[in-house]
């Protein structure tokens, strides 16, 4: 038999007077006697009885259904009386009773209607021009940290910065360099039918060169950190919030900040800019080999033409962009992890929050890059 | 003698080296309250988490209302999980969901009821559990700590359990909520004849609530029996309950209570806890 199978609860009725009951009067049995419940309608003139002493179980779920039964039959004038209910079930009834009746008073539960378009439209703008004001003083609180910390050098916490360093640095190491390769190979794969058409072959050492250094190293880079350690320190932050940690850190006269962010944010400064020469380095080799395979070009006519094409210039603006990006990451990834509040559910909003809008941030300022660069004639 | 609810036969459990339970025996009356007490690591959580289901003893058995723990079947298991409810010491209640949700959602999962009528019922086992309506559109993490063990409770009897687990039902609450808690267990006793099983460390809840106590130390059970039967044994992992400052004004205060409450606690309606 199914362990979970009960018998259902019946209601029948052998004359127009009396109703009875039987079966399991519980949550797991009273699902398909609505309907029936509803159909019945109370006998003209006389009273009614109810016979009860086939109910084989009785929660307080079918007490409720039953009670809210007897009240709608004397609601509709008539005289209901319950009878041969074991001791038990009666004194469950009972209970019930008054409860349902305490409940139809005071339960008149008004849905809110949902927000119009254009109150969603507001409710929306506002929340994003609080976070931005929320954002902009945590970007000012984070200054003023950094400021003291320079002006008092001791303290600068070096034990997590180094740490830092290495969770977000070394260890990226090996899906940079591997990303970054592939990407190198990409792009001197796409160029390659081109500038083949044009007997231009040595130039895929111009064509990867500028566009891995100046472009695609630093943005890769920074894209993987921020899935990685914008994440990490969002989800970090956001449940150290709810766990209370954060409070009895002010509460033990630390400074979160100085603790938790700036650590966070000097270490991804330093090894970013370290993160994308490596990305540079893989990228152009990745292109290399590419070219050696697919144009014919050597390595040694590939680097010739590579040291003539690329200046330090265009290297040092791939490299200068990176504590930019490090520095969006880290501000942004620790800004949404303080913003938690409430449960497991917010830390993962938040850390959702962290990883999209320093993606976007960072793709942004690349392009504000580009244009200051052109500006410059650079 | 009343039929056994729980039987915990020669249950021994370990942590790597650690011994938690040497073949431990426990018995559960059913229609008894009845409260598992022990130092820190004593084993009292690791002894409930193996009752419901959370995790197997290394050897033994657990007879949970009439099935065998070990031999039982994801059908069976089911089924017996929905005999059951259990509060837990920090609540558990989804915090994606509101408290009415979180009450509901028992009911929503295992029974074919109407939404509205589950909202009704739901209020109502808030109500039972002495939290305002107002608490029920409320999420969990915008609950004080002793409206959260309310609502875990109520939600654990959102389906009438036959039998009802308590971690810690009085931890971080205020007396005056504690005593509400004493009482509101003392009321799902005596309205629905449940069996609970609770773990505290409440001396007032021990004296006045509990019918029967097991002690655990050591990977087994010390002593059992009701509060004053405990304190004339002289085993020192028992006597710890009885001989600190607080542990003698609570035993003087549960005789004086007791003796009051003999003649007046059986016919009193049970008055709703603040």
């Amino acid at each position: 038999m199914d362990p979970l199978s009960v018998a259902p609860a019946v209601i029948a009725r052998p004359t127009p007077q009396e109703l009875a009951l039987s079966g399991s009067w519980t949550a797991r049995g009273i699902g398909a006697i609505k309907p029936q419940l509803d159909a019945l309608s109370a006998p003209s003139g006389s009273g009614m009885v109810v016979d009860g002493a086939r109910i084989e179980a009785l929660d307080t779920s079918g007490a409720w259904v039953l009670q809210k039964l007897l009240r709608r039959l004397r609601d509709e004038g008539t005289t209901v009386q319950v009878r041969d209910l074991r001791p038990a079930f009666a004194k469950l009834l009972e209970v019930v009773g008054r409860q349902v009746a305490d409940q139809t008073d005071t339960l008149s539960t008004v849905a809110s209607a949902p927000p119009s378009t254009l109150e969603g439209l507001g409710r929306s703008a506002e929340a994003a021009v609080e976070q931005t004001v929320a954002l902009l003083a945590f970007i000012g609180e984070s200054a003023v940290a950094l400021a003291g910390c320079v002006a008092h050098p001791e303290r600068f916490r070096w034990r997590p910065i180094l740490y830092n360093i290495r969770s977000a640095g070394v260890d990226a190491l090996p899906i940079v360099g591997l990303l970054s390769f592939l990407l190198g190979i990409v792009v001197a794969y796409q160029g390659a039918d081109q500038l083949r058409q044009y007997g231009a072959n040595i130039f895929v050492a111009d064509l990867v060169g500028l566009s891995m250094l100046r472009e695609f190293a630093p943005l890769i880079t920074a894209i993987i950190i921020a899935g990685r350690s914008g994440s990490a320190y969002a989800a970090q932050i956001g449940t150290m919030a709810v766990t209370e940690e954060i409070d009895a850190m002010r509460t033990l006269g630390i400074a979160p900040l100085d603790l938790l962010v700036l650590p966070k944010i000097i270490a991804l400064v330093i090894a970013m800019p370290l993160l994308t020469v490596f990305a540079d380095v893989l990228g152009v080799f990745g292109g290399m080999i590419m070219a050696h395979a697919q144009l014919g070009v050597g390595f040694d006519e590939f680097l010739d033409r590579f040291a003539k094409a690329v200046s330090i210039t265009a290297c040092l603006i791939g490299i200068c962009k990176a504590p930019v990006f490090a520095a969006i990451i880290a501000v942004v990834g620790c800004f949404q992890g303080f913003r938690t509040k409430g449960g497991a559910d917010s830390v993962g909003r938040q850390t959702t929050r962290a990883v999209v809008q320093s993606i976007f941030l960072v793709i942004v300022a690349d392009a504000l890059f580009s244009i200051a660069f052109s500006a410059l004639d650079l | 003698m009343q039929e056994a609810v729980i039987e915990v036969s020669k249950v021994s459990t370990r942590f790597g080296d650690h011994v938690v339970h040497s073949e431990l025996d426990l018995e559960v009356r059913r229609s008894e309250i009845f409260a598992l007490i022990g130092g820190s690591g004593s084993g009292k959580s690791t002894l409930l988490r193996e009752m419901i289901l959370l995790q197997r003893p290394d050897s033994g058995s657990i007879r949970v209302l009439g099935a065998d723990l070990q031999e039982l079947g994801d059908d069976e298991a089911l089924a017996l999980r929905q005999r059951w409810g259990v509060m837990f010491q920090h609540g558990g209640l989804f915090g994606s969901l509101t408290v009415a949700e979180n009450v509901g959602l028992p009911l929503r999962e295992h029974t074919g009821l109407e939404d509205a009528l589950i909202d009704e019922i739901g209020a109502w086992k808030l109500a039972m559990t002495g939290l305002e309506p107002e608490a029920g559109a409320q999420y969990p993490s915008e609950l004080s700590g002793g409206m959260m063990k309310r609502a875990s409770l109520a939600r654990a009897l959102a389906l009438d359990p036959e039998l009802l687990f308590l971690d810690e039902p009085t931890a971080g609450l205020d007396p005056d909520s504690a005593g509400g808690v004493d009482e509101l267990v003392r009321k799902l006793r005596d309205l629905f004849g449940l069996t609970i099983v609770m773990i505290t460390h409440d001396l007032d809840l021990l004296w006045q609530v509990a019918d029967r106590v097991a002690v655990l130390a050591e990977g087994k059970v010390q002593g059992v029996g009701s509060m004053s039967e405990l304190s004339r044994m002289d085993n020192p992992s028992i006597r710890q309950f009885f001989d600190g400052p607080r542990g003698r004004a609570a035993q003087e205060q549960g005789k004086r209570q007791a003796d009051t409450q003999a003649d007046t606690k059986s016919e009193k309606p049970p008055s709703k806890p603040k």
